[in-house]
């Protein structure tokens, strides 16, 4: 079925590519989220079973692309909304399609891939379709934004091809060449450690570009900026999981050797550092875009803090990148309307939202609420699982520093946030206000809702799903 | 005479240290582009016709022709100064690069490898760091476009020497080199010069954050 899927979407994405006749394209995008959905279907009923040798439908993979492809059902709709608002030339419809369908595309591959190399080979891809998309608008700063994103990219692909690299002569060691997650995880008492450790720098390394966090975390941050909203919703949220699961596939291997608390080091110096990064930026930025983006950063450094922290750690750190995933997705959606509203994304020039959009100001207080954690958002839930492992794990001054970031987090976020939603911007001229149809923020109380239900009261097959993906770890 | 052509591989290095021309560098990654053909040619000549053909279609004619005589074009194209006009003195410059490849002889020293040729490993990481320096230290986006093709030199004779065991991480490697160097030579580099006038680091910090 994979095959029938891949082979699908391609197709429809070269004839995306030639088409210009309006009701072909969107029926061909409308085409294109049907058959992502019974794909989706497909790989939840053939549930552990492996195709065409290099995918394999197990937990992470299949909960992550359901995840991909409810957020994908709204960011065709937003897309629509876009691109009919902006009365784009069918060319440029045309090639913004064909990379939305590319992007989700090899996204849900890389979730289900059992091997590195192809894992790899489809974060490529996504570099490729996400550059297009990014480089929508065909400006001097859309091209600024694409050079940093492709080059930094390309700097990180070569790396975590170094690493695998590294890899390969640390499996020599166990008389094998077989790349794939299980065989790594079947002779890991056998691979050589030096090797595994520069190819879990390198490989950690470089999918920090796509994951968000430091070191490589600069590049994401002007793709969310510049690329047109539906597409910065994708990148902010189930492209970052794809460099998740590069790295927690790999890191379920290494967690399983001696190197465990070497890994645990990395990963968490590392979030931690994302997390004082995205601090530091969210005091000082104006632009509201880019603060939901460096919004991302910080919750990727929790994620990733869950992960080294072990234990309850990891069930919540796949718990918080999925709730994470309705939450940031819905802000992305409504930015729009709000760019509708105010021609602007600096917070000196918009401001009172609720005067003008009541339906849109209620997404982005929920959105607001729901993305600092704060009860009923199910990132809460989460979130104080990934404290209670730190704690666990005895990490208490970690943990305190950890709290004192977050405060100033919720602290900057609420500020902006209010400032848009209830105080009017300085000489904002509002006699030719665009009128938003409210039907056009229920897709993000929906997502909104989601993850409120999944974190509050989740079904028993989602939990058992989550358990299953951690399952490897060592606990 | 592998290791010939490996060490002739590193004096290319410190030449392209201390270069001054945008012209040279061009020349210099065709010439690392030939070099690399003998040295595949010599180690890798085990495996299946197919493969070999592959890798030195890649090095020749990828290498060694299609991207310099591109770089060639976009310079003429986009009257980019021929000065590569460092940060730093060229002076500087060589003592870096001497200093990274001794570390690198350092480190390789530490490892205890029989699956590795150490000559191989010193190589391909001198040549890593030393186009990361290059990026770090030049000026111009097509300077930056330079040193990312040296790391890709770097990495494929870094994938040589695992090579002999595993071909097809030879072949992604170089699937990757293609895809990268396509994307940012051929769409971007491209547009850049149409929108940018003289294309130099400074104009691309425009993104910010109010």
């Amino acid at each position: 079925m994979i095959g029938i899927y891949l082979l699908g979407a391609i197709a429809i994405a070269i004839i995306l590519f030639f088409s210009r006749s309006k009701l072909l394209v969107y029926s061909l995008a409308g085409l294109f989220v049907v058959l992502q959905s019974m794909f989706t279907i497909y790989t939840g009923m053939h549930f552990g079973s492996t195709e065409l040798v290099y995918f394999t439908y197990d937990s992470l993979g299949v909960i992550l692309l359901i995840t991909l492809s409810i957020i994908a059902i709204p960011a065709f709709l937003h897309s629509y909304i876009y691109i009919e608002n902006h009365k784009e030339d069918p060319q440029a419809r045309a090639i913004y399609l064909t990379s939305m369908v590319m992007l989700i595309m090899a996204i849900s591959a890389g979730y289900l891939s059992n091997h590195i190399a192809v894992t790899w080979i489809f974060t490529e891809i996504t570099t490729l379709s996400a550059s297009a998309l990014i480089y929508h608008h065909r400006n001097k700063l859309a091209l600024e934004g694409t050079w940093k994103y492709v080059f930094i990219c390309a700097i990180s692909i070569t790396f975590i091809f170094i690493g695998i690299l590294f890899l390969s002569l640390s499996l020599q060691h166990a008389g094998s060449d077989d790349l794939s997650f299980s065989n790594l995880l079947k002779r890991r008492a056998e691979l050589n450690p030096m090797w595994l450790r520069m190819a879990f720098l390198f490989i950690f390394t470089g999918f920090t570009a796509k994951l968000g966090l430091v070191p490589m975390f600069t590049a994401g941050i002007d793709a969310k900026d510049k690329a047109p909203a539906p597409a910065g919703a994708l990148f902010a949220t189930v492209l970052m999981n794809l460099g998740f699961v590069g790295i927690f596939r790999f890191y379920i291997v290494i967690a399983n050797t001696p190197l465990l608390h070497w890994a645990q080091l990395v990963v968490g110096s590392a979030a931690f550092l994302s997390l004082f990064v995205s601090t530091v930026y969210m005091l000082k930025v104006k632009n509201i875009k880019r603060m939901f983006a460096y919004s991302g950063i910080e919750h990727m450094g929790i994620v990733m803090l869950g992960v080294a922290a072990g234990g309850i750690g990891y069930y919540a750190a796949v718990l918080h990148i999925i709730l994470h995933a309705f939450v940031k997705s819905s802000l992305f959606f409504q930015f729009n309307q709000l760019y509708r509203v105010f021609q602007d994304k600096s917070i000196y020039h918009i401001g009172n939202y609720f005067k003008y959009n009541a339906t849109g100001a209620m997404v982005l207080l929920f959105g607001f609420i729901s993305a600092t954690a704060m009860p009923p958002s199910g990132l809460f839930v989460s979130e104080f699982l990934i404290f209670k492992s730190l704690f666990d794990a005895g990490q208490i001054i970690l943990l305190i520093a950890v709290l004192l970031l977050l405060t100033m987090i919720i602290w900057a976020f609420g500020k902006n946030i209010f400032k848009v939603l209830f105080i009017p911007a300085v000489g904002f001229d509002d006699s030719n206000v665009e009128k938003i149809r409210p039907w056009e923020s229920v897709s993000q109380f929906i997502l909104l809702a989601t993850a409120v239900y999944l974190g509050l009261n989740p079904p028993a097959i989602f939990v058992q799903l989550l358990k299953d993906s951690v399952s490897l770890l060592p606990m | 005479m592998i290791h010939v052509l490996l060490i002739t591989f590193i004096i290319t290095l410190f030449y392209m240290a201390i270069a001054n021309r945008l012209m040279t560098y061009i020349k210099v990654l065709a010439f690392q582009g030939v070099l690399l053909f003998f040295v595949v040619f010599i180690q890798l000549s085990e495996i299946n016709t197919l493969n070999l053909v592959l890798i030195l279609l890649e090095t020749i004619v990828f290498k060694s022709l299609a991207v310099p005589i591109f770089l060639g074009y976009l310079l003429k194209r986009n009257n980019i100064t021929r000065e590569a006009e460092p940060f730093l003195p060229n002076f500087v410059s060589l003592v870096i690069t001497t200093f990274i490849v001794v570390i690198t002889i350092l480190i390789a020293n530490t490892i205890k490898d029989d699956n590795l040729d150490k000559i191989f490993f010193v190589v391909a990481l001198s040549t890593l760091f030393f186009g990361l320096y290059l990026i770090a230290t030049r000026r111009k986006i097509i300077t930056h476009v330079m040193g990312y093709m040296v790391i890709e030199n770097g990495v494929f004779v870094l994938s040589l020497a695992v090579g002999n065991e595993m071909p097809m991480l030879v072949n992604l490697g170089i699937l990757l080199d293609i895809f990268a160097s396509v994307l940012i030579l051929g769409i971007f580099l491209n547009k850049i010069g149409d929108v940018f006038k003289d294309v130099d680091v400074d104009q691309l910090s425009n993104l910010k954050d109010y």
